[in-house]
């Protein structure tokens, strides 16, 4: 796995503790509650491009707190993803899902 | 200044989240027919209705494309973003916004109207689809939600125009009470400035709203079958396979009517008015030509039929899902797939829906490939072909030969975009794509009122090009398939002395190797103009060279070999697009380097894949 996190955000460790996962790293079934949204656990694009997307996730309706549910997976690398967000359906690349942090449900915390 | 105005007139415009029902109101409210559909970004540009309201005000409605924020990013969330704030060249901002809101799902518009607020304009919140809402038993608190948001609450069915007279209502308060000039106080909000109107959002909805008691399942249940990796991928090809039986198998008896009757029209003319010109300008020229694409208007209401009822059940989201990793590993951008699909209809709605998409090299790329797309203007061209060359067979029992053909044309109209759309990716545009975050609206039984009206909205379009585009451009094609006249004591086919023959002769040698004849060059020109016409020109060429209109598919089965027929198809998979394409991708990009090098590399590609073609299947 390809943990590149930086130090010092609020999500930033390199791992994460038991029963918090990245939502690009979930599998169908899963289920639980937006932890955080953050633009440092992205890869890749540069920080301005994170930053918009962590809005753009935003307003789509990943914010923290959110109940979410991977509903679905693609057929090709399980690529991409369906989620049951609170009332909604939304999909997304898993590479756009790796800013999104998921509190397991049964996780303690 | 003279009598004293009672009511001064209002401009309006309906904001939202996508697929809140803008549009559907837009329609209630103005007698519009825009398009209305079950997925995200079907409106893509600014509509403008007019209405007159209970107290006597002339008010302008505009609809808009669907946005979660002011905060746009794509070109059509810069049309609502610019109208919203009065920002778009000589136009102010709106007097009122009506807020659009799905009532089953309310959060994300909540904040959507808690940033609109900041604009500081007067504002009347429609809660659509209330019918749903109640079927699934969710309680909205009215008087509490009005009191938090601040504006009055409507709640509205827009499908049954029901509740368009208390919006009007409210509307007409709120305008009468509210006309001082505001200046707007909003700005691009922060990520931390999301999260608070979220907070906020989401304290209104404690407030106000319980959640339904009887929610929907079906969705659910719907979607394990068809976002299923293995189901959901057969039923995909599957639809795809019998939209293209059908367009076949159904449509041939309608077909063979119209048919008997333009044979019986042009017997009459042939009867009736005196050998000569006019005869030959209504036999040749009008029933020939526009006979021979009108021929197609079924098939053409079946694919648009089958498109509807995908698009109203909310398929297409889900289609895009299952196609997203196909298009991405062609470089194309994830909501590329409904563009592309709409393209099946027509480029020109498909490439004005790529304004859903952000970035402008995801954007051009799908626009480039979008007219490769088999769009029903070619139905005429292949369905011609293919009756007239391929055997109508059954294969296993069931499935249509010619049906399969046609099926295998679509393919590789679809193949070669993907691939174009790789190899431009590769040559021009490095990088990522852009991200693929798209909402997946719950299925709703399709309104069968409204895909009545919407395939029949297609069949006075399709009526309309030909009773004006493919009209003209026949008359014009007789005009110049007829003068000059055949010189007296000249041998040969009349038809040979005309400019239409000489056109054709001095074209041929350039098409010889692609094996196409001069007949063939004749119709090329003019198709360009529009792909139907090449059908109606080959049937008014025919019709003048053989002296009599006949079937035209008779006609090309006699005259042309195989490999000339299967070249004539191949050309047309990639063959340059219509002149008014040509026009959008212009209009669209801004730019006239686009055209021209869509029109080009088009070009270019349908001449190799005529030639080898030909080349190949003349070697058996
Ligand atoms: N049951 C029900 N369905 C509705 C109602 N209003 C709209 N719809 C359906 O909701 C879907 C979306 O409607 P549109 O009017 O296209 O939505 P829009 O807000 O214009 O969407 P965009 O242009 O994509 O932003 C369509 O399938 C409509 O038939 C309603 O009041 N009740
Ligand atoms: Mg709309």
């Amino acid at each position: 796995m390809n943990v590149q996190w930086r130090q010092g955000s609020a999500v930033g460790a390199a791992s994460l503790p038991a029963g918090v996962v990245r939502l690009s790293e979930a599998r169908r079934g899963d289920r639980g509650v937006v932890l955080a949204v953050s633009p440092d656990a992205m890869t890749g694009a540069d920080s301005e491009e994170r930053e918009e997307l962590e809005r753009r996730l935003l307003e789509i309706g990943f914010v923290e707190g959110a109940r979410i549910e991977l509903l679905h997976e693609g057929f090709i690398g399980r690529d991409p993803i369906a989620v049951r967000l609170d009332d909604m359906r939304v999909a997304l690349r898993r590479r756009e899902a790796q800013g999104v942090i998921i509190t397991l449900d049964g996780a303690a915390g | 200044m003279n009598a004293p105005v009672p009511v001064r007139d209002l401009r309006i415009a309906l904001v939202g989240n996508p697929n809140s029902g803008k549009t559907a109101l837009f329609n209630a409210l103005t007698g519009g027919r825009a398009k209305v559909a079950n997925y995200a970004g079907v409106t893509v540009e600014r509509k403008e209705g007019f209405l007159t309201s209970p107290a006597g005000r002339r008010v302008s409605v505009l609809d808009l494309p669907g946005t979660y924020s002011l905060r746009a990013r794509s070109p059509d969330e810069e049309v609502t973003r610019d109208v919203v704030l009065g920002k778009r060249a000589g136009e102010r901002a709106p007097d009122l916004l009506v807020c659009v809101a799905d009532a089953t799902n309310l959060r994300l518009v909540l904040r959507l109207i808690l940033e609109l607020k900041q604009t500081g304009q007067p504002a009347v919140l429609a809660l659509n689809m209330i019918d749903i809402a109640q079927r699934q038993g969710i309680d909205i608190d009215l008087e509490a939600l009005s009191r938090e948001i601040g504006m009055p609450v409507v709640t509205t069915v827009a499908t049954r125009k029901r509740g368009i007279e208390d919006l009007l209502i409210a509307i007409d308060e709120t305008a009468a009470v509210s006309d001082a000039q505001t200046v707007s106080g909003w700005h691009s909000p922060s990520a931390g400035e999301i999260r608070d109107s979220h907070r906020e959002a989401e304290r209104i909805i404690k407030i106000a709203v319980r959640p339904p008691k009887r929610p929907d399942t079906w969705t659910g249940k719907i979607d394990s079958v068809l976002l299923h990796p293995v189901s959901g991928i057969v039923i995909l090809l599957a639809i795809l396979f019998l939209m293209f039986q059908a367009v076949f198998s159904w449509a041939t008896p309608i077909m063979d009517l119209i048919k008997a009757g333009f044979d019986w029209l042009a017997m009459q003319v042939t009867a009736h008015v005196p050998n000569g010109l006019i005869q030959s300008l209504i036999a040749d020229g009008v029933i020939s030509g526009v006979g021979s694409v009108l021929v197609f208007l079924p098939q053409i209401m079946i694919l648009f039929f089958f498109i509807i009822l995908l698009e109203d059940f909310g398929y297409m989201a889900r289609a895009a899902f299952l196609m997203d990793r196909i298009m991405g590993g062609a470089g194309l951008h994830g909501r590329a797939f409904i563009p592309l699909l709409s393209s099946f209809a027509c480029a020109i709605p498909g490439i004005m829906s790529t304004r859903v998409i952000d970035q402008k090299r995801d954007r051009l790329t799908t626009i480039l490939v979008a007219p490769l797309m088999t769009c029903s203007a070619r139905i005429p061209i292949y369905t011609l072909i293919i009756s007239a060359f391929i055997p109508n067979k059954t294969l296993w029992g069931w499935v249509s030969l010619q049906g399969l053909v046609m099926l295998g044309l679509y393919v590789a109209g679809m193949v070669s975009a993907l691939a174009v759309a790789f190899i431009f990716r590769k040559v021009f545009w490095r990088g990522a794509s852009e991200p693929f975050i798209m909402e997946l609206p719950a299925y709703k039984t399709p309104d069968p009122k409204n895909v009545a009206r919407n395939v029949l909205l297609r069949a006075e379009i399709f009526l309309k090009r030909a009773g004006t585009t493919i009209l003209s451009m026949m008359i014009l094609i007789w005009f110049l398939s007829t003068v000059p006249f055949k010189p007296a004591g000249a041998v040969g086919p009349a038809i040979d002395y005309s400019f239409a023959g000489i056109i054709g002769h001095t074209l041929q040698p350039l098409l010889a190797p692609i094996g196409f004849n001069w007949q063939m060059a004749v119709a090329l020109v003019p198709g360009m103009a529009a792909r139907e016409v090449a059908v109606g020109a080959l049937g008014t060429v025919y019709a003048i060279g053989e002296g009599q209109p006949g079937q035209l598919a008779t006609t090309l089965a006699g005259h042309w070999s195989l490999p000339t027929a299967l070249a004539f198809l191949a050309w047309y998979i990639f063959a340059p697009q219509c002149a008014s394409t040509l026009g959008v991708v212009k209009r669209e990009t801004n730019a006239w380097r686009w055209p021209i090098i869509m029109f080009v590399y088009m070009i270019a590609l349908a001449y190799v894949a005529a030639l080898i073609t030909f080349q190949v299947a003349s070697r058996f």
